[in-house]
C-alpha cells in the first residue's frame, strides 16, 4: 500500500541509526506483496523513472489548486529547497482549508499508484494531467504527496542505500547479502517475478547477463612511511589507477555483456570491445576499466565521456576515439566464480587468457593492466610521479593474497591518488543544496580573474564542514547582489582553494576550460579576492 | 514606519507609545515597559518598571532575576495613562503571554507579541482583539507551515516514547525550556514511564506549578539520580551532543520545533525524530488572526515579514508594512542561537 510505503519512507528518512532503518525495512518487506516489494526495491535502491511531468507543469497545477501566486511559491521554494517537497507542503496546506474531510491515507497499492496513476500521467494531455494531479494530491497525506511528487520529478532519493535494502532482505529471507547484491546488479524490471527471484533461496541464478558486485578500494589513508615499514613490498601487486569507466565484461553461453559500475548495460556503446569479447571462452568475467586508447596511450577522460553521452556510435567517433578494455581482474573462469581465489592467482589466469587472445587476434582491444615496475616502497614513490604523464589517477595497491570482496572492505585494496591540482577561486554565486542541506546555500559557483572580471570556472558542493557552511550561508544572504531563480550572485569576497583532478580545454564553457572533479579544499580566509588565481594560469595548465 | 505621528512606533529602544510614555518589550533600558511574555528576546533586563499579565508574573520575575519592580494585572483589565487606555489579552504563546491593546482618541492598536491560535493546556487561549492597527510577528509566515492537530501530535510523541521504551531506549526531547517543555509535559502519557528534566527545564516547570498549573510529576536529573530505563527526558536544545546527553544512552533524540516542518532542516541536524511543534502561528493561523482583528493596517515584525506583508497587501488588500524590531526569528540559525542563549542564561541563573 502507498500508506505503508510512506510510513517506511518516514521511518527510514527520519533516523540516522542504521539499525533502525534496517528494522523498518525488514518490517515493510515482511508485510508487503511481491509487486509492491519490487517497486519498493526499485525506488529504494536509487533506480528512477524518467521525469513524467515537467517542473513547469507541476507548478502550474499547484497554482491552479492553491491559488498561490508565483512569487510566493518562489519564496517557499527557496526556504524548502526541494521542488517536490515545496509542492507537497503547499498542496497539503491548501487541502485542509477547502476540503470538508482531511485526506485519509491512501489504501491503494504502491503498484497501482506507480503503474496506473503515475505512468498513466504520460499519456494525458495538459489539462487532463493537471486535473489528475490535483485529484491525486487531494487523496494523499503530506508524506505521500511528497513521495508521489518526488517520483514524478524522477529524483526520489531516500536515506536508504542499496546496501541497507540488501541487509534487510537478507535478514528477512536468510538469502546471503552477496547473492542479493548480485541479483540486484544490472538491468531489471520491478515485477513480481523479479522480486521472487531476488529473494529466492536457490542461489544458483540462471540469469547469464548478471555482473558481480564491484569490489571497491579505499583511499590510502595510512601513513606511507610507516606502512612501507610494516608491509612487505612483495606481498603487494601494484598497478596504475586508470581514469576510465569501471566495468565488467561477461561472456557466457555464446553471448557477451558489458556492464558499467553504475549498473548500466553499455554493450552497444563499445562495439570494438564487444567484437574482442568474441574471443573469450564461455564462462568468463573480466573486471577492468574502459579507456579511450590511441597509439598505445590513454586519452584524457573527456574523450571517453563524449563516447558515452552519444546514443549511437558513429564510424568517425570509433576512429577518433577508439575504446579499449584495460582488464585487471578475472572473476569467473570456465564458468566458476573464482572471486575467493587469491588475487595473484586470478591475475596469472588473466594474463594467460589475454596473451592467448592476442595471439589469435593481434588487434584485440583487451589488455592487461601492467604491473608498475617498482622494486621497493621507496622506488614506488618515485614511479608515482609518472602518473600525470601516463594520464592515470595514481596507483592501485592490491594485496596479492586478497579475495575479490563485496562492496568496500578496508585493508586489501587501496587507491593512492596523486595529489590534486589546486587553484584559488572566488565565490561568485550560490544556490540552496538538496536533501539534508535544502535550507542552506551550499552549491557554489567559483570564478577566477580575467582582467577585471571574474569568469566562472567551477561549481562545487562539498568540502566544507557544517560550521563553515553556516558561515558561508550567512554571507550569501547578507551579500546578495542579484537573484536568478534559486541562484544568488554575491559580492566577490570569499576565496576558496579548489582541488581538481584534471583540466581540459573546452569550447562549451565561457572560460574555455573544464575542470574534472572540482571540490573545495579549504577556505582561504587569509586571501583577499584580488589575490585569487587568473584564468591564464588555468588555460596554460589545460594546454600543457 | 518610524513615523512618530503613529500611536506606536519603533525607536532605538523599542516599540514606543509616546502618548502613554510606555514601551512594549523594549530592547533598550526605559522607564516603563510592558512585557508581552518572558522569552529573552522580549523580556530584557535594565528597565525601571515592568508590567505584565498576571499569570506570567512569577515567570517574568524569575527571568528578570527577581527585579523588584515587576507588576502585573489580570487579562482584560484596563488601566489609563495620559488618556491612553491600556489592557492585556491572552496571546496563547506561553503562560502569561499577552497582546497589549492601546486605545487613544478612538484609535486602537494591538501589539500581539508572540502568539498562537492552537490550543495549549498550559496557557490561556488566544483572544482575538479588534483594532485599527495590528502588529504581528511572522516567524512562520510562509504557506509551507501547517501545524498538526494537538491530538495527532501528542499521539505521535507518546507512541514514539512507547516504541523507544519497548526497544530499550530512553527518549530525549529537545525543546525550548520556557513554554514548550511544559506544553509537552502536559501532553505526555505518564502511564508509559517517568519524566525526567534537565535543570533548566525543571526550574521553569516548578515556577509553572507555583503559578497554579497542574503538571505531571518530573524528576530533575542530577548527581545521584538514576534513570529508569525507557524514560523520557525534556531538555533544552543546547545539550545536543554534549556530555550531558551522552549520559542518557541508549537514547533516541527528538527535536520539537516548527522548523521541523522542512525535511532538509530536520535531516541536517541529524535528530532521530522531529516533532512539528511551535508556540508561534502557522500560516493559516496568521491569516485568521489578521482577519479576526479586523485591522485596516497590519505591521509585520520578526520572521518572513517581507513575504507576509506583501501577501496581505497584494492578495488580501490590507494596508501593511514591515516594522523592524530586535525580536528574533529571522532565520533558523538565529532562532537556534536564541534557543541556546536562553538555555545558557537559565543554566547560569540556576
Ligand atoms: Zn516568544
Ligand atoms: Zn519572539
Amino acid at each position: 500500500m502507498m500508506e505503508e510505503f510512506a510510513r517506511l519512507f518516514k521511518a527510514v528518512d527520519e533516523t540516522t541509526k542504521t539499525s533502525q532503518k534496517v528494522s523498518a525495512l525488514v518490517q515493510y518487506f515482511a508485510n508487503c506483496d511481491a509487486r509492491d516489494a519490487a517497486w519498493a526495491v526499485y525506488f529504494l535502491t536509487g533506480r528512477k523513472i524518467r521525469q513524467l511531468v515537467p517542473s513547469q507543469k507541476l507548478r502550474a497545477a499547484l497554482r491552479v489548486k492553491t491559488g498561490i501566486p508565483q512569487w510566493l511559491f518562489d519564496e517557499a521554494y527557496e526556504v524548502v529547497g526541494d521542488l517536490a517537497e515545496t509542492i507537497a507542503l503547499l498542496a497539503d496546506n491548501a487541502t485542509n482549508q477547502n476540503a470538508q474531510t482531511p485526506p485519509s491515507r491512501s489504501s491503494l497499492s504502491l503498484t497501482c499508484w506507480v503503474e496506473d496513476r503515475l505512468l498513466g500521467l504520460k499519456k494525458l494531455d495538459e489539462l487532463e494531467q493537471q486535473s489528475k494531479l490535483i485529484e491525486y494530491w487531494d487523496e494523499l497525506n503530506i508524506t505521500e504527496k511528497f513521495i508521489f511528487t518526488k517520483l514524478i520529478t524522477g529524483n526520489f532519493r531516500v536515506g536508504a542505500s542499496q546496501q541497507l535494502v540488501v541487509k534487510a532482505l537478507s535478514q528477512l529471507t536468510g538469502v546471503s547479502e552477496d547473492s542479493i547484491t548480485h541479483r540486484l546488479a544490472g538491468e531489471w524490471s520491478p515485477t513480481c517475478d523479479f522480486y521472487r527471484a531476488l529473494i529466492h533461496q536457490d542461489t544458483k541464478d540462471s540469469d547469464k547477463s548478471r555482473p558481480y558486485p564491484f569490489y571497491l578500494a579505499y583511499p590510502l589513508e595510512v601513513d606511507y612511511d610507516q606502512y612501507s615499514k610494516q608491509e612487505n613490498f612483495f606481498d603487494w601487486s601494484i598497478e596504475w589507477k586508470w581514469d576510465g569507466i569501471r566495468s565488467q565484461l561477461i561472456a557466457r553461453d555464446g553471448e557477451s555483456f558489458l556492464w558499467s559500475r553504475g549498473g548500466e548495460l553499455i554493450s552497444s556503446g563499445f562495439p570494438e570491445i564487444m567484437e574482442a569479447s568474441k574471443y573469450l571462452p564461455d564462462g568468463t568475467v573480466l573486471d577492468g576499466e574502459i579507456l579511450a586508447w590511441a597509439n598505445g596511450d590513454a586519452m584524457p577522460f573527456q574523450f571517453l565521456q563524449k563516447r558515452i553521452t552519444r546514443k549511437s556510435v558513429t564510424k568517425k567517433m570509433l576512429a577518433e576515439i577508439p575504446g579499449a578494455l584495460m582488464a585487471y581482474d578475472l572473476l569467473e573462469w570456465q564458468g566458476v566464480d573464482i572471486r575467493s581465489e587469491p588475487f595473484s592467482q586470478r591475475r596469472k589466469l588473466l594474463e594467460k587468457l589475454i596473451d592467448t587472445i592476442k595471439m589469435e587476434n593481434p588487434n584485440s582491444v583487451l589488455m592487461v593492466s601492467p604491473i608498475v615496475p617498482a622494486d621497493s616502497w621507496q622506488d614506488l614513490l618515485s614511479k608515482r610521479e609518472d602518473s600525470r604523464k601516463l594520464k592515470v589517477e595514481g596507483l592501485m595497491l592490491k594485496r596479492a593474497s586478497s579475495a575479490y570482496g563485496v562492496g568496500r572492505r578496508k585493508g586489501d585494496w587501496w587507491k593512492w591518488k596523486i595529489d590534486p591540482y589546486l587553484v584559488d577561486a572566488v565565490l561568485i554565486a550560490a544556490q540552496p543544496g538538496h536533501g539534508r542541506r535544502a535550507s542552506l546555500y551550499t552549491d557554489y559557483t567559483f570564478g577566477v580573474w580575467q582582467n577585471e572580471d571574474l569568469i566562472p570556472v567551477a561549481k562545487a558542493y562539498s568540502g566544507l564542514d557544517d560550521s563553515e557552511i553556516r558561515k558561508v550561508d550567512a554571507f550569501v544572504r547578507k551579500n546578495t547582489l542579484g537573484r536568478f531563480g534559486p541562484v544568488r550572485t554575491v559580492k566577490p569576497e570569499l576565496v576558496f582553494e579548489l582541488a581538481f583532478e584534471g583540466i581540459q580545454a573546452s569550447s562549451r564553457h565561457k572560460s574555455g576550460i573544464a575542470m574534472r572533479f572540482p571540490r573545495i579544499a579549504r577556505w582561504r580566509m587569509d586571501k583577499p579576492a584580488s589575490e585569487a588565481d587568473r584564468l591564464e594560469t588555468l588555460q596554460n595548465l589545460a594546454n600543457s | 514606519m518610524s513615523d512618530s505621528n503613529n500611536l506606536i512606533y519603533p525607536t532605538d529602544k523599542g516599540l514606543y507609545c509616546q502618548a502613554a510614555d510606555v514601551y512594549v518589550d523594549p530592547w533598550g533600558k526605559v522607564e516603563r515597559a510592558i512585557i508581552t511574555h518572558a522569552h529573552s528576546d522580549h523580556a530584557r533586563w535594565g528597565s525601571q518598571n515592568y508590567l505584565c499579565a498576571e499569570p506570567g508574573e512569577k515567570v517574568l520575575r524569575y527571568r528578570l532575576q527577581n527585579a523588584p519592580n515587576v507588576e502585573s494585572m489580570p487579562y482584560g483589565k484596563t488601566i489609563e495613562r495620559n488618556g491612553v487606555k491600556i489592557s492585556l489579552h491572552p496571546a496563547g504563546h506561553i503562560l502569561g503571554s499577552a497582546q497589549a491593546r492601546f486605545e487613544y482618541k478612538g484609535e486602537v492598536w494591538v501589539v500581539s507579541g508572540d502568539y498562537k491560535l492552537n490550543p495549549d493546556p498550559t496557557c490561556a487561549l488566544f483572544e482575538p482583539v479588534k483594532c485599527d492597527t495590528f502588529i504581528t510577528e511572522s516567524t512562520f509566515g510562509l504557506p509551507i507551515y501547517k501545524w498538526p492537530e494537538h491530538e495527532e501530535l501528542f499521539e505521535d510523541i507518546n507512541s514514539w516514547w512507547y516504541k523507544n521504551k519497548s526497544e530499550g531506549r530512553n527518549s530525549l526531547i529537545l525543546c525550548y525550556a520556557l513554554g514548550k517543555a511544559q506544553r509537552i509535559l502536559a501532553g505526555l502519557d505518564t502511564s508509559i514511564g517517568p519524566v525526567y528534566t534537565h535543570g533548566a527545564v525543571e526550574v521553569l516547570t516548578e515556577i509553572y506549578r507555583q503559578s497554579g498549573l497542574n503538571l505531571p510529576a518530573t524528576i530533575k536529573i542530577q548527581a545521584g539520580v538514576k534513570l529508569e530505563p525507557g524514560s523520557i527526558i525534556l531538555a533544552p536544545p543546547s545539550v545536543q551532543n554534549s556530555p550531558w546527553q551522552r549520559k542518557l544512552q541508549p537514547v533516541s533524540v527528538a527535536f520539537a520545533s516548527g522548523w521541523m516542518q522542512v525535511r532538509g532542516i530536520r535531516r541536517r541536524r541529524s535528530f532521530d525524530k522531529g516533532f512539528i511543534l511551535s508556540d508561534h502561528c502557522d500560516w493559516n493561523s496568521l491569516l485568521t488572526a489578521v482577519k479576526e482583528s479586523e485591522a485596516s493596517q497590519v505591521l509585520v515584525t520578526h520572521g518572513y515579514a517581507d513575504v507576509f506583508s506583501r501577501y496581505l497587501q497584494t492578495e488580501m488588500g490590507i494596508a501593511s508594512s514591515i516594522l523592524s524590531t530586535h525580536f528574533a526569528g529571522e532565520s533558523v540559525m538565529e532562532q537556534e542561537e536564541v534557543l541556546e542563549e536562553v538555555s545558557e542564561v537559565i543554566e547560569e541563573t540556576e
